[in-house]
């Protein structure tokens, strides 16, 4: 008897929506090739009503993920790191696939992604001292400021770089306390989906970061008109003035943040600075009568 | 498409030998009752989850699902039951149930507001002639517990106060230990006390136990002349659910066929979306008949529901998501 060759299992990968991982709602999906256009796996192509469940599921943890304390947060975005680098062959099988890297590339990659995660998560209690402020006043009160998370940020992907790029757009909207809907990169969406099987066994509370797949049209027109979503990080429309510029009058309605377009896709090996933290953040200003 | 079911013949029959439509035989005392609610035909549980749920499946879209929320929150007794109820709570909520969406003239008002007895008063001097009902509920509301003067007295004040309906709740007590003319005699003495108000009977399906007991319930409320059957408080989980409300539905159009009589039916209790509220209408247009997809036969005992259908209506006529920003917290 002849040993029969092994069957490869092929894969269809979900969403990632308020921690779990649903089908889309459609029950469509879409062929994912790697860099050299081979068939590599199909994902989940998200339909409106997906967004829809993203924003609910974004809403309903934002009041938790929010009041945790700055620490507790940035302890949990280390422990995305950990378990980031638990997952190494994945992520660089992932980036090998879709970006074409060399595993010396792609480890590269990586390495750079966690050290940027790590970075960000540092900030999570120490971007209140650097934006807030005591504010001297003429009068006897202490006028405080304190930035606030905005809230519900809907977050387009980079296209070209699917690691690197999407941790250094996710990672700063959620760790001043916003929680986010993440529109991965069409083409290139298996390093999130491997992204959201990390967050799914860290300590990140379902629902802070929520990951589709698909086409961007299906999704991003709706998610900035959604009147519950109060940010737009439009980077992954980079080069796209037309169609952002609809995206941004779209969200205007309920004059929502928004982090416009680039006209290229940034350097994400640069030094990232605070616009992606301080763009979603409110500033809380108090006055308090200084005790007799 | 196949003609609705009418009533099995085995309630007819069961009818026939009990003394026909006339209840007076059936009501006279505790083992003529249990003999009628006991022979009634058993609910084939697996049957009544199996078919609701395949009635929750049905794709009701555009121009239907917009008639179908228009009709949702015209059937909806806006509810508020807590202790710490305010009259400024009442107030908010009575203006809210009068123009549900102040952005939108359209917006249909909602049937009622239900109140504890001593918020009547606020509830009605805010809805003036609106046509909003006030519904009050009584007789030792949620429990029942208390003695029979007292729950009298619970109603008449309420009526007094200018309650439009009362909801009653029975006593469980009595009817899970088969004292069945006990509950009968009590609903109908709170129907007199109502007068003119209409009334509502709560049986607590959730601590009914089975689909039989709900049946059985059932038919002793319509038997003693609530004009509305009603699953749940609101206080005990689980409260009105799908099956639970099909068997009240079976039982309120087996009811009219037998008597002529109509009765209306309310699911209370954990009904909180849009879609939640679509399948209890397909439910009752495919059970009971389109006869009882009116206001005056069918309504929602929720707080919450309507928001979500505030907003689901908002996105058909808008065309955007909308938030629960944009609608009062309650």
């Amino acid at each position: 008897m002849s040993p029969t060759a092994r069957v490869d299992v092929r894969k269809t990968y979900k969403l990632y929506v308020g921690g779990q991982f649903p089908r889309s709602e459609s029950g469509h999906s879409y062929v994912v090739d790697d860099a050299r256009g081979k068939f590599v796996a199909n994902a989940a192509l998200a339909s409106r009503k997906d967004a829809r469940d993203a924003v609910q599921a974004a809403r309903a943890a934002f009041g938790g993920w929010s009041g945790k304390t700055a620490y507790n947060r940035s302890q949990i975005l280390y422990r995305v790191a950990e378990v980031m680098e638990d997952r190494r062959p994945q992520f660089v099988e992932a980036l090998r696939q879709s970006e074409g890297l060399t595993p010396t590339q792609a480890g590269k990659a990586l390495d750079t992604s966690i050290d940027r995660l790590v970075w960000y998560a540092g900030w999570a209690d120490k971007i209140t001292q650097v934006t807030g402020n005591a504010n001297p006043v003429a009068g006897p009160f202490f006028n405080i400021s304190t930035p606030e998370p905005t809230g519900v940020v809907a977050v387009v992907a980079p296209q070209q770089s699917s690691l690197l790029g999407l941790i250094s757009v996710v990672a700063p909207v959620v760790v001043t306390g916003n929680t986010a809907i993440v529109l991965a990169s069409p083409e290139r969406p298996l390093p999130a989906v491997t992204f959201s099987e990390v967050l799914a066994t860290s300590d990140m509370p379902g629902g802070v970061v929520n990951i589709l797949t698909g086409k961007l049209s299906n999704t991003a027109p709706t998610l900035a008109a959604h009147m519950d979503v109060n940010g737009l990080d439009l980077t992954g429309y980079a080069g796209d003035a037309e169609q952002s510029r609809l995206l941004e009058e779209a969200a205007a309605d309920n004059l929502k943040r928004v982090l416009r377009a680039p006209d290229t896709e940034p350097d994400w090996s640069l030094d990232p600075g605070l616009e992606r933290m301080t763009t979603f953040l409110e500033t809380k200003t108090v006055w308090h009568p200084i005790g007799v | 498409m196949l003609d609705r079911v009418t009533s099995s013949p085995t309630i007819d029959n069961h009818l026939a030998s009990a003394g026909g439509a006339d209840f007076a035989d059936i009501t006279r005392n505790d083992d003529t009752l249990r003999r009628f609610l006991h022979g009634l035909p058993g609910v084939d549980q697996v049957g009544a989850e199996a078919r609701a749920a395949s009635l929750g499946t049905r794709s009701i879209k555009t121009t239907a699902k917009a008639w179908a929320i228009d009709l949702a929150i015209r059937m909806v007794d806006l509810t508020t039951l807590e202790g710490q109820d305010t009259p400024g709570k009442v107030r908010a909520l009575s203006a809210k149930a009068m123009h549900p969406d102040p952005a939108d003239p359209t917006c249909p008002a909602t049937a009622a507001v239900c109140v504890y007895p001593d918020m009547v008063a606020v509830a009605k001097q805010t809805l003036g002639t609106s046509g909003v009902h006030v519904a009050a509920v009584a007789t030792a509301f949620p429990s029942g517990r208390a003695a029979l003067d007292i729950k009298l007295a619970d109603t008449e004040d309420a009526v007094q106060a200018g309650a439009d309906e009362i909801d009653m709740v029975i006593d469980r007590g009595a009817f899970l230990s088969g004292r069945y003319k006990q509950v009968y005699d009590e609903i109908v003495a709170v129907r007199e006390a109502c007068g003119p108000a209409h009334l509502k009977v709560i049986f607590e399906t959730g601590e009914l136990q089975t689909y039989d007991n709900v049946r059985r319930a059932s038919w002793l409320a319509m038997m003693a002349g609530g004009h509305f059957i009603k699953t749940s408080t609101g206080k005990v989980q689980p409260a009105a659910t799908l099956p639970v409300t099909l068997v009240m539905l079976e039982a309120v159009r087996d009811f009219r066929e037998q008597t002529g009589q109509q009765i209306g039916v309310k699911p209370a209790g954990g009904i909180k979306t849009t879609k939640d509220a679509i399948k209890y209408l397909v439910m009752v247009n495919e059970i009971a008949g389109d006869d009882w997809l009116d206001p005056d036969w069918f309504r929602f005992g929720a707080s919450t529901l309507l928001n979500d259908l505030l907003m689901q209506r908002t996105k058909l006529t808008t065309g955007v998501y909308s938030g629960p920003d944009y609608f009062t917290l309650d």
